[in-house]
């Protein structure tokens, strides 16, 4: 491959500036402004130098580069490839916007410990650029636990027992998924192949039966619990007593697109298109994220709390891209990657109104959001564009995705994926929709609704209010915008998509 | 000149030191001369380790009475590692006395603290650089009656009963290793241990037999194989700080060491794992050690015995790699002696920063500690990462290759137990973890302050050691794999 134009500093600063940002945040902790100038500039400089890889991989070059090796024959080793310069855009580009929403939230919501959070919040984007541009599985795996943890002082961010319980879900099932399934997958594969490096049309052909590695194959899937594949989705929604912004970008955009991004990866570059198709446990997985789309978004119906609500819609989102791997064929690979982005841009609108509903009202359920919308237009428009989005409904972005992957179950003759794609459009619809005309078309309760916890104290739920800071309403004004402009011009996310494939022949 | 003599200055410099405390008496000076000693030890065996890494096995003649007849000093790359693992947490656990030793022992005890201390030095040293079996045996005494003293040298009265417990189980130990010697002896004719491997005869006679079973049993005794364990959380709990720090991170290691000498230089593998079934009777064990001992630690208030149970279950992860004698399996549990080394030397010197402030090592007493004692309580993180085995941290490395030693045999369910083992090490660390940043400090407490530097430098000595040889441990592995490979006969 030619990558004469990048050199190894180009692919390791993605990775090396947040980590390096943390010390800058540390040092200037005292003084917020320029604590935020720190993240701000940081994000804008990452996205600069992510957009520097892409352009090459445009032009069909794969820059690598082989760091140093951890154990002996096992490196760790950085590669640009279309899917994950896709990701590592999108969540670099993403977390610019997370940032400026992050500084109206987290001081209109007088969070604490804001410079252990902006900490934190960097060195997740550090390891989610270092799954992204991860060049073999090892890498791929160091980064991936480096995710978990770094993001776990972020979702018990609040200190209470809340905080403390929902950390113990959050970390009790990826630490067990990872440790025990997905670990032991990597080494079984490392053991298997002989080599853990990503290749277009993956290492593992013929090296086992193919009932193990069938076996292997699940082992994957439901051990990359990051991709929260049902039964192994509880830590999603526990993640929801973080801040707002972490449940946008984290949970809703780089922890979780992790996940499915490593399925992703793992069928194309571990088992490859071919093989994956042929395995006997690839029916069976393709169930299993079918019945979590379903039952995701079932459950999600009957949630009364907006952000698990959105949760649970998340976990049946992810599914989408998992069912899209599980379909095993080019069209639908095309499908899956665009789902990150598309869905990203997405989720992350629809958490960022959350969130400004909370600093604005001091609201958290549904059934309180009667007649918001007149107060906060912005917001609840920018909720509607999300939510539409979310159904996959032109003219925004999820229609373009859902559209990749429903042509792929048509040509891998899966009608039950199809009919499955179908179903929990309408169940989106009717999880989402509600909300929408709740807030615009029924008159505002007069009163605070009895169950109005956490922190919506009874005198700051009546006294009335307006939009949500400047910062919070534009960040979430400018994600609704990307999601119909990412549908109107589909073409950087579509070539990049596209050439996940076309790198394969 | 000096080159040629290493191996001999490497035990000969700790054990005149040792006397020579006595008569320097006075606390500060005998720490500094200690602490010299210490770290002078520590550059012989780094020298030590880079000759045999570069031109193979040492042997040295003691009083140039040529081996077999004379004793030998013999260092391979097991021996190599291995005493480079011990005089390296003994020097870096004197920086850690500095502050700690003075806090726990009375001052007029303080220099027989550390002649003791230099004689289980010493001994410890001694066991891993011989060549003679008896003279390991000699050496092992060395370390176990000094070590005796050290222990009940704590503070708390408790301290007393349990080297009296240790007192009885290790001497049981080292009578049975001694029957084992003598009855080699017996049939051989000799003590030099690569002589003895040689004259052994074929098929094993039933005194060698019964030479092999008492060397077993009475160096799991001293490695604290589950369940011959019983005297270890006591000892470790009661005795102070340092000696905590530096017993957990060497004593059972260099035991582990033996067993390996005996099982695989003396008898050879093909005796010790085909003819007998050793490995059928250690990988139960180890597993058993592994569950049984993570479960007693979950349940703990004190932190100190907890980390002591945890070190009964790291020592069955090593007993497991050794049984399956391969490669991958031996690399596995070598370099999960050094690395555990790391792991439990730093947790053992953070909760002894957490004792000199306050007072207890209860974890109901360390609630909110993390914001009090940052830095203390970060290297206690990262310490309990790595015992869980988290990718960046050594214990990852241990696990890996504990792994791929399973999955190599066609072992799936031994894999799948060693990476659930893990999970309960998650679950012990986090009661510590959640009670030191979400618990509020207990009403009435006082505000304490971080711990002193010395004691701090010492404790991220280790920690940063265990993450750097997390992220390259090419040295680590690479070494541990030479052994592997000498040990398993594969290369002379």
């Amino acid at each position: 491959m030619n990558g004469a134009a990048i050199g190894a500093w180009d692919i390791c600063l993605p990775v090396l500036l947040p980590m390096a940002a943390t010390v800058l945040i540390g040092l200037t902790g005292r003084w917020p402004n320029l604590r935020e100038a720190v993240t701000l500039i940081t994000s804008g400089v990452l996205v600069y130098l992510v957009v520097g890889l892409i352009q090459p991989v445009f032009e069909g070059a794969r820059p690598d580069i082989l760091l140093f090796e951890m154990m002996p024959g096992l490196s760790i080793r950085f590669t640009v490839e279309p899917l994950g310069a896709l990701f590592a855009g999108v969540a670099s580009f993403l977390w610019i916007i997370t940032s400026i929403y992050s500084i109206g939230y987290m001081r209109g919501h007088h969070e604490k410990n804001q410079t252990r959070f902006y900490i934190c919040f960097a060195i997740a984007i550090g390891s989610a650029m270092g799954v992204a541009l991860a060049g073999n599985m090892l890498t791929l795996f160091v980064f991936y636990e480096v995710l978990t943890f770094s993001t776990y002082p972020l979702v018990t961010h609040a200190g209470t027992d809340e905080a403390r319980l929902g950390g113990r879900t959050y970390l009790g099932v990826l630490v067990f998924t990872s440790i025990c399934l997905q670990l032991p997958a990597v080494i079984w594969t490392w053991y298997l192949a002989g080599t853990l490096d990503f290749t277009p049309g993956g290492i593992l052909e013929g090296t086992a039966s193919p009932e193990l590695l069938g076996a292997l194959f699940v082992l994957y899937v439901f051990g990359i619990g990051k991709a929260a594949v049902m039964p192994f989705h509880r830590w999603l929604p526990a993640a929801m007593v973080a801040p707002t912004p972490v449940s946008a970008l984290l949970h809703a955009v780089a922890v979780v697109k992790a996940g499915v991004f490593t399925v992703l990866k793992i069928t194309y570059f571990i088992f490859g298109l071919e093989l994956a198709s042929t395995l006997a446990t690839g029916e069976f997985l393709l169930y299993a994220a079918a019945a979590t789309i379903l039952i995701a978004s079932l459950v999600a119906l009957r949630q009364d709390n907006l952000k698990r609500r959105l949760a649970y819609s998340t976990v049946s989102q992810l599914s989408y891209i998992v069912l899209a791997a599980m379909l095993a064929n080019e069209l639908a690979m095309v499908g899956g990657g665009m789902h990150i982005a598309m869905h990203a841009f997405g989720k992350i609108t629809l958490f960022f109104c959350a969130g400004a509903i909370l600093v604005a009202a001091h609201k958290t359920e549904v059934s309180q959001l009667n007649g918001i919308g007149r107060r906060m237009p912005w917001t609840m428009g920018a909720f509607a564009v999300g939510s539409i989005s979310m159904i996959g409904v032109p003219p925004t972005a999820g229609f373009v995705s859902k559209w990749y992957i429903l042509i792929g179950a048509f040509e891998s003759q899966q009608f039950i994926a199809v009919l499955v794609i179908v179903a929990s459009t309408l169940l989106n619809a009717a999880y989402l929709l509600p909300i929408v005309y709740v807030a615009f078309f029924k008159k505002p309760d007069d009163e605070p609704q009895p169950n109005s916890h956490r922190g919506s104290i009874g005198a700051a739920a009546r006294a009335p209010h307006g939009e949500a800071p400047l910062s919070v309403v534009l960040a979430l004004v400018a994600t609704a915008a990307g999601t119909i402009i990412l549908f109107l011009f589909p073409g950087s996310v579509l070539t990049l998509a596209q050439q996940i494939v076309a790198s394969g022949g | 000149m000096i080159t040629e003599n290493l191996p001999i200055l490497l035990v000969v410099i700790p054990l005149l030191a040792a006397p020579l405390c006595v008569l320097l008496r006075q606390p500060t000076l005998v720490w500094g001369f200690a602490t010299l000693v210490s770290w002078m030890v520590f550059a012989i065996s780094i020298q030590l380790l880079i000759l045999v890494l570069q031109d193979g096995t040492i042997s040295y003649a003691i009083g140039d009475w040529a081996p077999p007849w004379g004793i030998e000093y013999r260092i391979d790359p097991a021996s190599a590692f291995m005493q480079l693992v011990v005089a390296g947490i003994g020097a870096v656990s004197m920086v850690f006395a500095a502050k700690s030793v003075p806090h726990e022992i009375p001052e007029r005890r303080i220099y027989l603290f550390y002649t003791m201390y230099l004689l289980c030095l010493t001994g410890l040293l001694g066991i891993v650089v011989t060549g003679d079996a008896f003279n390991l045996f000699v050496f092992l005494e060395i370390s176990s009656l000094s070590s005796y003293v050290l222990i009940s040298l704590g503070h708390d009265r408790r301290a007393l009963t349990a080297a009296f417990q240790y007192l009885i189980m290790g001497t049981l130990g080292a009578t049975f290793i001694l029957i084992g010697v003598g009855l080699l002896y017996m049939v051989t004719g000799t003590l030099n241990i690569a002589d003895l491997s040689g004259r052994l005869p074929e098929p094993a006679p039933r005194t060698s037999l019964v030479a092999f079973a008492f060397l077993t049993v009475g160096t799991s005794l001293k490695l604290a194989l589950f369940p011959l364990h019983l005297w270890l959380p006591n000892a470790y709990t009661f005795a102070p700080s340092m000696v905590t720090a530096f017993l957990a991170a060497t004593a059972t290691k260099v035991s582990v060491y033996i067993l390996l000498r005996f099982f695989f230089t003396v008898f050879g593998v093909d005796v010790a794992f085909f003819d007998l079934p050793v490995g059928d009777i250690l990988l139960p064990l180890a597993i058993v050690a592994v569950f049984a001992a993570s479960t007693v630690a979950i349940f703990q208030e004190n932190v100190k015995r907890l980390l002591a149970y945890s070190s009964v279950a790291q020592i069955g992860y090593m007993i497991l790699g050794i049984s399956f004698a391969t490669v991958n399996g031996l690399t596995a549990g070598i370099v999960h002696i050094f690395n555990h080394a790391l792991i439990k030397g730093g947790l053992f010197m953070a909760l002894g920063s957490v004792f000199l402030r306050l007072g207890t090592t209860q974890i109901d007493a360390m609630a909110g500690l993390g914001r009090q004692m940052p830095l203390t309580m970060a290297a206690f993180v990262a310490g309990g990462l790595s015992l869980v085995g988290i990718p960046l941290t050594s214990g990852f490395i241990s696990k890996w290759y504990l792994v791929t030693g399973a999955l190599e045999k066609g072992w799936w369910l031994v894999a799948i137990l060693v990476v659930l083992g893990s999970l309960l090490a998650v679950i012990y660390v986090w009661r510590v973890i959640e009670a030191a940043y979400f618990r509020p400090a207990p009403a009435g407490a006082a505000q304490v302050k971080e711990a002193p530097l010395a004691m701090l430098a010492a404790t991220w000595v280790l920690i940063g050691a265990n993450l750097y040889f997390g992220i390259d441990s090419t040295l680590t592995v690479g070494t541990a794999s030479r052994a592997a490979e000498v040990l398993l006969g594969l290369e002379i």
